[in-house]
């Protein structure tokens, strides 16, 4: 969920009207953003909100105040115009392979006040951030019109071939030379993006002036200041309806401040499939009946009429028309993508804590799953018996399950993490040892002997279900004291049977390694062998750095369910 | 712990073993260290006592069954010194501790204990009285006047026949001190206007060095008087000793066979029927009961376990959730969560390298196609996301982010059936996160999640079952904020009061779930499908006040608060 920071005055100021803390917070609650933190940068009170991740129309203070005062009947919704401008834009078929998207729009005769312009970068950067994700689907470029000359050309060169002064650097550089430079910089994470393609996008003027090399950054020469008029916005992306959301978000927020307010300007995007103008600033419409838009909701008593103001609240003009409602849902409601979506804004505007509880009149018998139902028996039991139950990870690293218990086999059945973000997380486990070992290991303040247990689930390779994994639940119990404890875990062993009511076990002597030789035994059931148990390996119990003798039974609870 | 001795030896004053009552794997490395340097610790007596004992548990113990968690108290008396003390006192009546001491060579400490258990036996076989004696003992001047002779002494001896210049004289060590003594003495005397300057000459052949001989004699405890002994008092040469020390008579009860009173009613005294003779000692009812010893659940499944309790009352039946490894068809695609959510990166989600791919053949096609549709180009309603929806980002094996990726399971199968069938469902269950971990954040946590499917379900409904469910568990106070979720719409976060930190605190999510999820599966157009989720961790430790999930779950949890944890019962405070 993004979290963007505004000044509070200036909030209050478009909201005409000064909350105090609490009261501004219930406004959100109701609303659906979240006041998360209020912070003092530079004696400015600035407010953290969080947003939910699809409003993206309110991720800047223009467009969350515009939606809070006509929340508030503070404003009427605006009409965003697009009219036809000259500029055009011409797509290369070579960047297809690399960031296939482009198009732009023109803001003309804005007024930039410092605040105004902070907010169209701090934009931006929301947008490069979230709906973008780091400008890897949706990069921006916003450019000083007046220093540049249409028609632009959007293509992709050999790095080596794209030469020009990027933003806020001295001098003219090749590709290959900023990648270099911003290698130590705060664009370094972008860098990836393109590097290895062949060919990277850049953005140039009829002049053959360098815009922009998207995602990474744009030329010095078309920065815009304060001073800017015009604004020539380019999105680049790779993901086509992503591109138009956010020309769109830019537009409906900033064309407030052009000498039109609420217009901008079209620029013609030709490509080799044809030519559009954008940006697009489409305006639907969604008949819907304003009884079925009620009932997702459980409102009751609502009008046709009642249920459009309620709708144009949540800037999604409506009118009631009979029985029908029309809603007109504008270039700012790119999250409307089905008719719940618009049920779900009723409620908010109704309100969800208004809304009458009803129990679902519904009556069922619960049923537990066996597999649990078994495993909380057993460990009643165990606990019985004198063990303390444990609970550890189900990840682990890939020694714990392997070299450490001197089995380094088990990897093999073992499922694998790719992305670990450190070793703890390398497979997941299929023995519940590791942990415990580890939990007697941590616990050297408890009187001795230590009895412990776990009951959960291991995870095994297998060909027989559709992931090629399966859950297999297991018991794993301990002993650790002065004495090895064997015949302990040998009579739980012989407990859990008899309360399993299972007399055709045995225990078999076991050559595995992670045992004291000729202390392991194999647990078999009939003939199949379902566990182990026996003396842990003095080397074992040193790779979990534990000086004590320890005793452990695991079997697994399956073949009982 | 320290090893520094005085303050290991106040330590272990208090305890019988290092961790208390009990025998621990750190009495054993201590021992290990003591051991070496067991020198450095004779002075100190509870760590000779300690080592003594732990010495003795580390030796192989034949006799003895193996059991070193002992919970009685070693008790120091000697039976031999108490009796010794009555037989002396039945021939001579009264006792004077220190004389009998040194009398019978035995550590005057040693016999003060006899005496203190003697007057704790109940029916007074003595009475003592406390006494003290000062005596004086040489400060370090004081002796190094014994071994090298007064300042004065020195001093007079260091002046020859014929004399010494002054000057020259008071070059000595503590000559200052050592000149106006022996001039008051009247053992040399000055000639000041002497050639060459100030010259010191003997006023007397010999002298005798009388502060030494005194002090011989203190330090043999002969009597001085006591003018002298303040003469050398102010010269800093002795200081007072206290030793404090007990007159021993005999008690009303006194007698020199010891009756001693029982610790405990025995099967012996019971068979025997002694016990209507003996006496009994106090039992000190401020003292803790015998810790048990039992075994334990632990806390969080504790928890869990109310949970379960809490659905099956409620009517849900159970999921099959032993399943973490998914792929993304399940965890994401079927809840209509775009290929290119943020969720779906490896920042957040596990992705499994062995077996990496589900087959596509083990998908349903018709319902996969379904899915792609709903995706690229929407219908059911829906106007789609608009990208290019790719199988392999389906087919990716995950470690599940969530348990709704097996209530999607259930939900298709329950659309297969050829009627539809109303279902309350619930599940809990890890979950895994690839996040970044700090102290309420892990890898991995138990999700709690309920489900109910049925016809014209509303979000009056979900209010309605969210209010039952957290009645159940003693959170009566809700509030529903508007929230964003991919796969539920509407959506609402909860919130609940919280009494004690005198505000709302977000315990839960919850929503219907979107068309463009359940019209694929093939579920009746009227079926709608409500759904909540919590962490199991996060209430358990808001109630009970833990603020690092580590103290919780995983190997770190120190087991003593598994074993003190009270019995769970979440709807009381």
């Amino acid at each position: 969920m993004p979290t963007i920071s505004v000044t509070r005055d200036i909030l209050y100021e478009r909201l005409g009207k000064t909350f105090t803390d609490d009261d501004f917070e219930d406004e959100c609650f109701d609303f659906g953003i979240e006041l998360d933190d209020i912070v003092e940068e530079n004696n400015v009170v600035k407010f953290k909100i969080d947003i939910p991740a699809n409003r993206y129309d309110l991720l800047c203070v223009e467009g969350l105040s515009r939606a809070m005062n006509v929340f508030r009947d503070r404003m009427v919704v605006p009409k965003f115009t697009v009219v036809p401008g000259q500029e055009k834009l011409i797509v290369d078929d070579s960047v297809s392979g690399v960031r296939p998207y482009c198009v732009a729009a023109v803001l003309r005769d804005m007024k930039f006040t410092e605040e105004s312009y902070n907010s169209f970068i701090l934009l931006q950067d929301k947008l490069h951030q979230n709906i973008g994700r780091e400008r890897s689907l949706v990069s921006i470029g916003t450019h000083d019109l007046d220093t540049i000359q249409g028609p632009f050309t959007y293509q992709a060169l050999a790095p080596e071939q794209i030469k020009f002064q990027p933003l806020n650097q001295d001098s003219v550089m090749t590709a290959p030379e900023m990648f270099e430079k911003f290698r130590q910089t705060y664009l370094k994470p972008y860098l990836q993006i393109l590097e290895g393609k062949p060919l990277y996008p850049l953005i140039t003027d009829a002049n053959g002036v360098v815009l922009s090399l998207p995602p990474i950054i744009n030329g010095e020469h078309s920065k815009i200041t304060l001073d800017t008029k015009n604004v020539f916005i380019e999105v680049t992306a790779c993901d086509r309806a992503k591109c138009r959301i956010v020309i769109d978000t830019i537009c409906s927020m900033f064309s407030e401040y052009c000498s039109a307010p609420f217009t901008c300007e079209s620029v013609t995007v030709e490509s080799s499939s044809g030519s559009v103008l954008t940006p697009p600033m489409k305006y639907q419409t969604m008949e819907c009946s304003a009884a079925q838009l009620c009932t997702k909701g459980g409102i009751t008593g609502l009008t046709p009429d009642s249920v459009a103001d309620h709708l144009t609240k949540m800037f999604l003009p409506s009118k009631a028309v009979g029985e029908q409602v029309t809603v007109e849902i504008g270039p700012t409601r790119h999250d409307i993508l089905h008719q719940c979506d618009v049920e779900e804004d009723l409620a908010i505007a109704y309100g969800y804590n208004n809304i009458t509880e009803q129990v679902p009149n519904l009556h069922t018998i619960g049923v537990e799953q066996e597999v649990n139902k078994l495993s909380d028996a057993i460990r009643e039991e165990l606990a019985r018996a004198g063990f303390t139950e444990v609970l550890t990870f189900s990840l682990c690293s890939r020694d714990d399950i392997s070299t450490s218990l001197r089995n380094g086999k088990a990897l093999e059945e073992a499922v694998q993490i790719a992305n670990p973000k450190s070793n703890e997380f390398q497979v997941v486990r299929t023995s519940l040892l590791p942990g415990i070992l580890k939990t007697a290991s941590c616990n050297r303040k408890m009187p001795l002997p230590l009895k412990l247990f776990e009951v959960s689930d291991v995870v095994f390779k297998s060909e027989d279900t559709e992931t090629g994994s399966k859950n297999q639940r297991k018991i794993c119990a301990l002993f650790s004291g002065k004495t090895s404890g064997f015949e302990v875990v040998h009579g739980l062993l012989d407990r859990i049977m008899l309360s399993l009511s299972e007399k055709n076990y045995s225990i078999r002597a076991s050559e595995e390694s992670m045992f004291f030789t000729g202390r392991g035994a194999d647990i078999l059931l009939g003939t199949e062998k379902i566990g182990h148990l026996g003396i842990l390996h003095p080397e074992v119990l040193e790779n979990f750095d534990i000086s004590l003798p320890c005793s452990v039974l695991e079997m697994s609870l399956e073949p009982f369910v | 712990m320290t090893m520094e001795p005085l303050k290991l030896d106040e330590y272990l004053s208090k305890r019988s073993y290092v961790n208390g009552y009990c025998f621990t794997y750190e009495d054993k490395a201590l021992f290990e260290v003591v051991n070496k340097n067991i020198s450095n610790y004779s002075a100190c007596h509870h760590v000779v006592r300690w080592h003594k004992h732990i010495a003795k548990l580390s030796k192989p113990v034949k006799k003895q069954p193996p059991v070193v968690c002992k919970q009685d108290k070693i008790v120091l008396t000697d039976m031999s010194l108490d009796q010794t003390i009555l037989n002396v006192l039945e021939k001579d009546g009264e006792i004077d501790s220190l004389g009998l001491a040194s009398d019978q060579s035995v550590d005057h400490q040693k016999l003060i204990g006899a005496i203190k258990s003697l007057l704790a036996l109940p029916g007074e076989y003595i009475k003592a009285e406390q006494k003290q004696v000062s005596c004086w003992e040489l400060t370090g001047e004081g002796k190094s006047f014994v071994a090298n002779g007064s300042y004065e002494y020195i001093l007079f001896n260091s002046v020859p026949k014929e004399g010494i210049l002054q000057k020259d004289l008071m070059k000595l060590p503590n000559a200052k001190i050592g000149f106006s003594k022996a001039m008051t003495l009247g053992w040399i005397s000055i000639d000041k206007k002497a050639e060459g300057g100030p010259t010191v000459f003997r006023k007397v052949e010999t002298a005798e060095d009388e502060v030494v001989k005194v002090l011989n004699n203190i330090s043999e405890q002969k009597s001085v008087p006591d003018k002298v002994i303040q003469d050398v008092k102010k010269r800093k040469l002795i200081s007072p000793v206290v030793t404090k020390f007990y007159k021993v008579t005999k008690g009303p009860g006194f007698s020199t066979t010891i009756q001693r009173p029982e610790a405990d009613l025995t099967a012996e005294m019971l068979q025997d029927g002694s016990w209507k003779s003996k006496t009994f000692k106090d039992y000190n009812f401020a003292a803790r009961g015998a810790p048990m010893t039992s075994g334990y659940l632990h806390p969080l499944l504790k928890v869990r376990a109310e949970y379960r309790r809490i659905f099956l009352d409620m009517g849900f039946s159970e999921m099959p959730t032993a399943q973490f490894v998914e792929n993304g068809f399940w965890n994401f695609d079927a809840l209509f969560q775009p290929q290119q959510h943020p969720a779906r990166d490896a920042h957040d989600t596990f992705f499994i390298s062995e077996p990496a791919l589900t087959k596509e053949a083990k998908f349903p096609s018709d319902y996969l196609e379904r899915v792609k549709t709903t995706h690229e180009k929407g219908g059911y309603g829906s106007t789609g996301y608009d990208y290019d929806w790719k199988v392999i980002e389906a087919q990716k094996n995950i470690l599940r982010t969530h348990t709704t990726a097996v209530s999607a399971r259930m939900l298709y199968k329950i659309a297969q059936q050829p009627e539809f069938k109303p279902v309350k469902m619930f599940s809990i269950d890890r979950v895994f996160r690839n996040e970044t971990l700090d102290a309420t954040h892990l890898a991995e946590f138990h999700q709690i999640e309920g489900v109910v499917a049925d016809r014209n379900l509303n979000l009056g409904h979900l209010i309605g079952i969210l209010h039952t469910f957290f009645k159940k568990l003693g959170i009566e106070k809700l509030k529903f904020k508007p929230a964003y979720n991919p796969y539920t719409e509407p959506s609402m976060e909860i919130f609940s009061y919280h009494e004690g930190l005198k505000k709302w605190v977000e315990i839960g999510n919850s929503g219907i779930f979107r068309p463009e999820m359940l019209l694929p599966m093939g579920l009746p157009a009227d079926v709608n499908v409500i759904a909540w989720g919590l962490s199991l961790e996060r209430p358990t430790m808001i109630k009970c006040g833990i603020n690092n999930i580590r103290e919780l779950i995983g190997p770190k949890v120190n087991l003593n608060m598994v074993q003190d944890f009270p019995i769970c019962r979440v709807n009381k405070a």
